[in-house]
């Protein structure tokens, strides 16, 4: 008799434990920033979880590299999460238009927002956003500043006194002057191109023109930038031909390196890696008292896959994502995504506080290459890769790569005819 | 007076499962993947037919023409390295392992092996750190025997690249044409070779004489799997040089040049009809090499009966 009560009683609790587990809703996000999952796991998604119970979310990334290809499958075969990190521009556009991302103009939270904050998720004629913001990253330098200091160099503000301290430090031997490979070939872009590119061609004003088809990629503003770029190679360490971007990292946060061209994406990974002292650095203008611009580009948001069995509770989650709490949480926890929210977000980081100081005395810009220009084919990004490994390997020169380019941008868009 | 032969429908029943599960998983793909090279993507976002206005993109726009004919012949000299180190080496190691001379002989057979059923995405990343100029250990032992000057960066230099990969892939699949081999030398019976002795052909002249023209129907197997293998190949040069196949395209085969068009890569968005149109031609061009094999060489291999 007592087997049969105690076999009723486990049953029963079997039953209402499955029960009490079928009220929870289960969102998963589908992202590239497998860097972030324990911030995700241990940090973010704790205190949402803690406010809204009955909402449990998972985090699940897949690789950089292969995310745009895997979401896209997931999406057509009905697999893919609840949320969608959404790259910028095209990429998100076209899931939008193909009616795999959910119009999200509606949510409350998009207040939040400046315009400039969500142009990169939204429509041509901005009537219709597609994804709550998340953050931004800057580009500039990282420094090794117990190197700096040994050497006794200053941290340079114009392009001359950029090169002197390359030549400082290749002519004392001890660190390899710059950290950059050109074997993924996308830093010789990101980090390189679109990173010192901004000064010359003036920022969005350039990038506008571009746009609008009253500059080309040959004029010298656009060359300019791949003119450095071949400088560069003098600098590099010894094979960078084959050297990977986890090498890049790996020499400059084992001390071997001194300068890094970066992203602020490096930040938390480089505070935990690195041993010494870092600092960073804008890119640096022509001539001392130049106007400085800095390519801070809307790098990251959140979407909802139109398809979710759970847009209620996923929407709650959007909400949360776009209120002031999360981006103190989250600039905090990644330092160097920086916040795109309007309402200002204290950061404790020294090295996110010194890139994010550069809003207030350099013009922000985005990366050329994203908006619009990269929308047919050839595609001028993946294009900019190329021609930037290859002016940095000196197996083309500044000159034919922005001709390439211009040749393949003008080959399918139209104000470029 | 015998009636007419009944119908055999015992082998209609005994074929069918194979019958249907290769339609399903083979047949039926295929002629998906054809019949969507002859549509295109409207500005609408619905599929029109277009006949073969894919292929005329892909063989006559300069841009669509230059990667496919630079990833052919970047397919091809990948197949050559293969036939021409892959399986020399391959018969070369055979010879040896079927020596009756030879000591430990199961030991080099399963060392050499093991590559084979190592993932690609291990033998790409070993490969890469050994390789690697900053933390590889080829650089060091190059140093220790005075050769250091012969060092370069090889995966990262447009003239190394590919040719460095082809012998990564050799190292790896050299086992294969191997055991083929070494199954086919100990099939040979030994009155043949007795035979031969007597006749006082014997060492290198019995091998060129005697077993390596019984061996040539397993060579000329060995050679068709190796071209299908080539030119279906991807996995490698995805894990070393990732989808752009670098530097500057130079490790670009036809596999990577499908996925970027078919899957997109970075800002460029998948583009499933182009995909399809190279994944078309891709098909004609492994039938066309496999047709070559079996009507040209195959039928014409002597075979001898024990």
């Amino acid at each position: 008799m007592t087997t049969r009560t105690l076999r009723i009683a486990l049953l029963t609790s079997t039953l209402l434990a499955g029960a009490a587990q079928a009220q929870d809703v289960t969102l998963t996000i589908e992202s590239w920033r497998n860097d972030d999952l324990t911030i995700w796991q241990d940090t973010i998604i704790p205190a949402f979880e803690a406010q809204n119970p009955g909402i449990k979310v998972v985090f699940a990334p897949s690789a950089p590299a292969e995310y745009n290809a895997v979401l896209n499958s997931k999406l057509d075969a009905g697999s893919a999460g609840d949320l969608i990190t959404c790259r910028p521009f095209d990429a998100s556009l076209e899931l939008y238009n193909k009616g795999k991302l959910a119009d999200l103009t509606a949510l409350a939270a998009m207040a939040n927002f400046s315009p400039v904050a969500k142009s990169a998720w939204q429509t041509d004629d901005g009537t219709a956003t597609f994804c709550v913001p998340m953050a931004s990253v800057i580009h500039g330098f990282i420094y090794n500043a117990d190197a700096f200091a040994q050497l006794g160099i200053e941290v340079p503000q114009t392009e001359a006194e950029f090169f002197a301290a390359l030549d400082k430090i290749k002519a004392d031997g001890t660190y390899i002057p710059m950290a950059m490979g050109t074997n993924d070939q996308w830093e010789a872009a990101t980090m390189g191109y679109n990173n010192i590119g901004p000064n010359y061609w003036k920022g969005e004003e350039g990038r506008l023109a571009l746009i609008k088809g009253e500059q080309t990629l040959t004029d010298p503003q656009w060359v300019a930038p791949f003119t450095q770029l071949a400088r560069w190679k003098d600098y590099l360490g010894d094979g960078f031909e084959a050297q990977t971007y986890p090498d890049s990292q790996n020499l400059f946060t084992l001390g071997r390196a001194a300068i890094y061209p970066a992203g602020s994406w490096e930040i938390s990974g480089f505070n935990t890696q690195a041993g010494f002292k870092m600092g960073a650095f804008p890119p640096p203008v022509a001539a001392a008292g130049d106007t400085c611009y800095i390519s801070d580009h809307t790098d990251i948001a959140l979407g909802l896959n139109a398809a979710s069995p759970n847009a209620d509770q996923a929407k709650v989650f959007l909400e949360w994502v776009g209120s002031p709490e999360f981006a103190t949480l989250y600039a905090n926890a990644l330092p160097g995504f920086f916040s795109l929210n309007s309402t200002p977000v204290e950061m404790a980081d020294p090295l996110a506080k010194e890139f994010v100081s550069w809003r207030d005395t350099c013009q922000s810009t985005i990366r050329s290459t994203y908006q619009i220009l990269s929308r047919g084919t050839p595609n001028l990004e993946n294009e900019t890769w190329n021609a930037s490994a290859n002016v940095i390997k000196g197996t083309e020169t500044p000159e034919a790569a922005a001709e390439r380019l211009q040749a393949g941008l003008a080959s399918w868009f139209a104000p470029q005819q | 007076m015998s009636g007419r032969k009944p119908i055999r429908w015992h082998i209609a029943v005994f074929l069918a499962p194979a019958v249907l599960v290769y339609t399903a998983i083979m047949i039926v793909p295929l002629f998906g993947t054809l019949n969507l090279s002859l549509f295109n993507q409207t500005p609408e976002r619905t599929s029109e037919f277009v006949g073969l206005a894919n292929f005329r993109t892909l063989f006559g726009d300069p841009r669509w023409s230059g990667a496919f004919w630079n990833a052919l012949g970047n397919n091809a000299w990948f197949f050559v390295v293969h036939m021409l180190v892959q399986n020399p080496i391959g018969i070369l190691l055979a010879a040896l392992l079927s020596s009756p001379r030879l000591r430990m002989a199961a030991f080099y057979r399963t060392a050499i092996f093991i590559p084979t059923i190592l993932s690609f995405v291990i033998v790409g990343f070993v490969w890469k750190l050994i390789l690697s100029p900053i933390w590889g250990i080829a650089p060091g032992m190059l140093d220790v025997v005075g050769l250091k000057s012969l060092f370069a960066p090889w995966l990262g230099k447009e003239d190394y690249a590919l040719t460095a990969l082809a012998l990564v892939s050799v190292w790896q699949f050299v086992g294969i044409p191997m055991m083929l081999i070494y199954a086919a030398l100990l099939s040979i019976p030994d009155e043949v070779l007795e035979a031969a002795e007597m006749d006082g052909i014997t060492g290198m002249s019995q091998f060129w004489k005697i077993k390596l023209p019984l061996i040539l129907p397993s060579v000329g197997i060995i050679s068709i799997l190796t071209f299908v293998g080539n030119f279906n190949a991807f996995d490698l040069i995805y894990v070393a040089q990732g989808a752009l196949a670098g530097p500057d395209f130079s490790t670009d085969i036809l596999g990577t040049f499908l996925y970027r068009t078919f899957f997109g890569f970075q800002l460029q968005l998948g583009d499933p009809h182009m995909g399809a149109t190279i994944a078309t031609a891709m098909f004609g061009i492994i039938l066309i090499g496999v047709c070559i094999y079996l009507f040209g060489i195959q039928t014409r291999l002597r075979r001898y009966q024990f």
